[in-house]
C-alpha cells in the first residue's frame, strides 16, 4: 500500500475544518469571557472606573463598531462567492474585509493616540500622582482588552489574506467559510468590549 | 491517504505522523520527569540535612529551594504528565483506537509538539537567567511572583518568572491545539459502527480531558496576561495599592488549576480501564455509567476551585458551597473505582506487569481520595492548610494515578508500538521498588503536617518544635525513599533498550485485546491498518459464553 491512494472510510458530519475552527472559537472565547469576567467584577466595585470610561471616545467606538459589523457582512459575502465558485468575486469581497480590517485598526490607532495624549497609558502615572490609582487600572484593562482584540484582527487579516492567496488559484475554496468564521468570532468579541469600555459610564 | 517517500527528516523530526509525534511526547515528557525528579532529590536532600553540601548538587540557599520546589511543581504537572498522559498517550491511541489512518489536523500536530518542545527550552533556560528560576511557588501567587523584580521593561523581562509564563504559555497553546485534534478527530474520524457508546474508555476519557482543560484554561491565560503586564510594565492587576486584587489571580489559577487535576486523572483512569478489563478478562462493569459519572465529575470539576482558597479570606456561606462541592466529586469516582473492582470481582485475572501497576495505582489511589475528603470540608483544611499533610495528600493522589498509570500504559502498549514485549523479571523489581519506596516517601509525611510542618521552609533548625526527633526521622526516611524511587528508574530504561533489542517478538495481539489498536502490526505502519476496520460490538466483549476463545476482536464479524 505504499503508493495506493485509499479512502478511509469514517463517520463525517459536520466538515472536519469547520469542526475544529468552531472548537477554537470555543477556546478562544473563554479566554476573552476571563477578562471580561474581571472587568465586570472591577467595574461593580469600584464605581471610579465608570468616571474613566467617560474618557473613552463613544463616536469612534460606535464607529470601529459598524466597521467590524461591515466587515462581517463583506466576508459572508466572499463565502457566497465562494459556493458559486466565484473566483474573482472572492478576492473582491476578502479584499473588501481585510481592508476593513485595516481601518478598524486606523480608527483605533488615533483612540490611542487621542488617550495617549491625555495621559491615559497602560501605567497612567499622571493618574497615580494625582491619587487616582484605582482609575489607572481601568486603562491597563482597557489597553489588555483592546489590544488583546486588536492582535486578533490583525491575525484575522492575515488568515483572511492566506486564504485569499489560496482561493484567488481556486485551491481550497473551504477555507474561506473558515476564515469566515474566525473573522466572526473577533467581531462578536468586540460586541461585548464596545458597551462594556464604551458606553458603561 | 498518499504514502510519499520518507527521508529522516520527515519520519522522525517533522514527522506528522501520531505514532511517532506520540512517542516524541512521552520521550520528552519522561526526560522532563527526570529533570523534576533531581530537583525533588535536591530540596529533599536540603530537608533532611540542613546546612550541608548536597552530592550531585553543592550547597543550597533558600533562594534555590524555593525556584527548585516551584519548578518541580510546574514540570510535574505541565513537562511530564499532560504531555504524557494527554498528548502522548492520546496521540498514540486515539487514531489506533477507533480505527483511522492519523489525527484530523497532522500538521497542526506537528506544529503543537514543537511549541510544546520550545517551551520546554524556555523554560530550562529559565534556570540559568542571572536571577535565578523562577521562586514564586508553582501558584505563582502574587505579589510574591511580581514584586521579586524591578519593573523595567528588559530588566524584568529576563527573569524566571516572565520566562516561566512564557513557557506555560507556550504549553497551553500547544496543548490547546492537541486539543483541537483530538475532538474533532474523535468526533469525524470514528470507522463504521464505532457509535459513542462502542469507544474505548481511554478515548472517551481523553476527550473529556482534553474538553476540561480547553474549558477551564481561558481565564487563567487572560490573568497570565495581567501578570506579564504587572511585572514587565508595572501596571496594576494585582495591586491593592492601584485597585487591583492579588486574589483575583488565585482565583483564576484555581478555576483551571482544580480542573487539572481531573485532566491528568480521567486519562490515566482511561488507561486503567482498558487494562483491568483485559487481564480480568471481563467485560468491564457498568461502562456507560462511568461515562456519565466521568461527565458529572467534569462538570463539578469547575466549580470547586476555591476549596484552594479557604484561608484568604473566604465568605463562610461560600466555603460551604465550596466544601460541599468538593467532596460530591468523591461520588463519580468512588462509583468509578467500585466498577473497576466489581470488574475485578470474579475475573480470571492475568497478573501480567500492566495489571500490577493497574492495581497497586487503584490501591494507593484510595489514600488519595479519602484524604482528599478531609481537606475538602473547610473546616480540617484551615487547619491542614500548606503543611505537608497537603503535600502526602496530592502525592498519593498524583503518583499512584499519573506514574502508576503511565508505567502501565508503557508495560502495556510497548509490544504494539516497539514490537518486542518488555521483560517482566525486570520489570517486578522496578515495580516493588517504585510501589514501597512511593510509600516509604509519601505515607510518613501526613503524620509531619499533621504535627505542622510547614510547606516552602528551607530549613527547619529556627523551629524547636519541628527538631524534635520523630518529625526529623521522618524527614530522613522521606529523602532517603526519594532517592530510591528516582533511581529505581534506571530499571525502566534498561529495560526499555534491552527489550527493544533482545524481548520476545510480540505479534498483533500478545494480550488478547478486542480494541482496535490490537488487530493491526506491532508496529503498525504508516497509515495504522491494511484494511481500514468495521466495527460490530463494545470494547470489552470478553469470555462471552457461546464464543471458544475468550475475546471477541472489535472489528470481527
Amino acid at each position: 500500500m505504499s503508493t495506493t491512494t485509499i479512502s478511509i472510510p469514517s463517520i463525517k458530519d459536520v466538515p472536519q475544518g469547520r469542526l475544529g475552527v468552531w472548537v477554537l472559537i470555543a477556546g478562544e472565547l473563554i479566554i476573552f469571557g476571563g477578562l471580561i469576567a474581571c472587568y465586570i467584577l472591577y467595574r461593580l466595585r469600584y464605581p471610579e472606573w465608570g468616571e474613566q470610561a467617560a474618557h473613552t471616545s463613544t463616536p469612534l467606538g460606535a464607529l470601529n463598531t459598524i466597521v467590524l459589523l461591515t466587515s462581517s457582512f463583506t466576508v459572508v459575502m466572499s463565502h457566497t462567492a465562494s459556493i458559486k465558485k466565484q473566483l474573482n468575486k472572492i478576492v473582491l469581497w476578502m479584499s473588501a474585509t481585510i481592508g476593513l480590517g485595516l481601518m478598524f485598526l486606523v480608527v483605533k490607532s488615533i483612540e490611542y493616540t487621542n488617550e495617549i495624549s491625555h495621559g491615559f497609558t497602560l501605567t497612567s502615572p499622571s493618574l497615580v500622582a494625582k491619587g487616582e490609582s484605582v482609575g489607572a487600572n481601568f486603562w491597563s484593562f482597557y489597553y489588555l482588552a483592546t489590544g488583546l482584540h486588536a492582535l486578533h484582527v490583525i491575525v484575522g487579516m492575515l488568515i483572511l489574506f492566506i486564504v485569499m492567496m489560496g482561493a484567488r488559484k481556486g485551491k481550497n475554496l473551504h477555507r474561506v467559510e473558515l476564515g469566515g468564521m474566525y473573522w466572526h468570532m473577533v467581531d462578536i468579541i468586540w460586541i461585548f468590549l464596545f458597551p462594556l469600555l464604551y458606553l458603561a459610564k | 491517504m498518499n504514502h510519499t517517500k520518507q527521508n529522516f527528516w520527515t519520519k522522525y523530526v517533522f514527522a506528522t505522523d501520531h505514532k511517532v509525534i506520540g512517542k516524541q511526547y512521552i520521550i520528552t515528557g519522561l526526560i522532563m520527569a527526570l529533570v523534576g525528579g533531581y530537583l525533588s532529590y535536591v530540596f529533599r536532600m536540603q530537608l533532611a540535612y540542613p546546612g550541608q553540601s548536597i552530592p550531585l548538587y553543592g550547597d543550597m540557599g533558600p533562594q534555590q529551594y524555593n525556584a527548585f520546589i516551584t519548578l518541580h511543581g510546574m514540570i510535574m504537572f505541565f513537562w511530564f504528565a499532560m504531555p504524557i498522559l494527554l498528548a502522548g498517550f492520546g496521540n498514540l491511541f486515539i487514531p489506533l483506537m477507533i480505527g483511522t489512518d492519523d489525527m484530523a489536523f497532522p500538521t497542526v500536530n506537528m506544529i503543537s509538539f514543537w511549541i510544546f518542545f520550545v517551551s520546554t527550552i524556555v523554560l530550562m533556560v529559565s534556570f540559568f537567567l542571572p536571577g535565578g528560576a523562577a521562586a514564586g511557588g508553582w501558584t505563582m501567587y502574587p505579589p510574591l511572583s511580581i514584586t521579586a523584580h524591578q519593573p523595567t521593561f528588559w530588566g524584568s523581562f529576563f527573569t524566571g518568572q516572565t520566562f516561566l509564563l512564557l513557557a506555560v504559555a507556550l504549553e497551553f497553546v500547544s496543548m490547546l491545539m492537541g486539543g483541537i485534534n483530538f475532538l474533532t478527530t474523535t468526533i469525524n474520524k470514528r470507522a463504521p459502527g464505532m457509535t459513542a457508546f462502542r469507544l474505548p474508555i481511554y478515548v472517551w476519557f481523553a476527550n473529556l480531558a482534553g474538553i476540561i482543560f480547553m474549558f477551564s484554561v481561558g481565564p487563567l491565560i487572560a490573568g497570565a496576561f495581567m501578570m506579564l503586564l504587572d511585572i514587565n510594565m508595572g501596571t496594576g492587576f494585582y495591586d491593592p495599592y492601584r485597585g487591583g486584587d492579588p486574589i483575583l489571580f488565585q482565583h483564576l489559577f484555581w478555576f483551571f488549576g482544580h480542573p487539572e487535576v481531573y485532566v491528568l486523572l480521567l486519562p490515566s483512569l482511561g488507561v486503567t480501564a482498558e487494562i483491568i478489563s483485559t487481564f480480568s478478562r471481563k467485560p468491564i462493569f457498568a461502562y456507560k455509567t462511568i461515562i456519565y459519572m466521568a461527565l458529572i465529575a467534569s462538570v463539578l470539576s469547575v466549580i470547586v476551585w476555591a476549596h484552594h482558597q479557604f484561608i484568604s479570606g473566604i465568605d463562610p456561606r461560600m466555603a460551604t458551597f465550596f466544601s460541599v462541592g468538593t467532596i460530591l466529586i468523591s461520588i463519580p469516582f468512588a462509583a468509578i473505582i467500585l466498577s473497576y473492582l466489581a470488574t475485578l470481582w470474579g475475573g480470571s485475572i492475568r497478573l501480567k506487569m500492566p495489571m500490577i501497576w493497574t492495581i497497586a495505582g487503584i490501591g494507593s489511589f484510595l489514600i488519595g481520595g479519602l484524604t482528599g475528603l478531609f481537606l475538602g470540608s473547610d473546616t480540617f483544611d484551615i487547619y491542614a492548610h500548606d503543611t505537608y499533610f497537603v503535600i502526602a495528600h496530592f502525592h498519593y493522589v498524583l503518583i499512584p494515578v499519573v506514574i502508576f498509570g503511565t508505567f502501565a500504559a508503557i508495560y502495556y502498549w510497548y509490544p504494539k508500538y516497539f514490537g518486542r514485549m518488555l521483560n517482566e523479571k525486570i520489570g517486578k523489581i522496578h515495580f516493588w521498588l517504585t510501589f514501597l519506596s512511593f510509600h516509604a516517601f509519601a505515607f510518613p509525611l501526613f503524620f509531619s503536617g499533621l504535627q505542622g510542618e510547614h510547606r516552602r521552609i528551607a530549613d527547619y533548625s529556627s523551629f524547636d518544635s519541628l527538631m524534635t526527633l520523630p518529625i526529623q526521622h521522618i524527614r530522613i526516611i522521606s529523602t532517603i525513599a526519594t532517592i530510591i524511587l528516582i533511581s529505581s528508574q534506571l530499571l525502566l530504561i534498561i529495560n526499555v533498550f534491552w527489550s527493544y533489542r533482545k524481548g520476545k517478538v510480540a505479534g498483533r495481539n500478545p494480550w488478547e485485546a478486542n480494541t482496535l489498536e490490537w488487530q493491526t502490526d506491532s508496529p503498525p505502519q504508516h497509515g495504522n491498518f491494511e484494511v481500514y476496520p468495521e466495527v460490530y460490538r463494545g470494547a470489552y466483549e470478553y469470555s462471552l459464553p457461546d464464543r471458544t476463545e475468550d475475546f471477541y476482536p472489535q472489528n470481527e464479524k
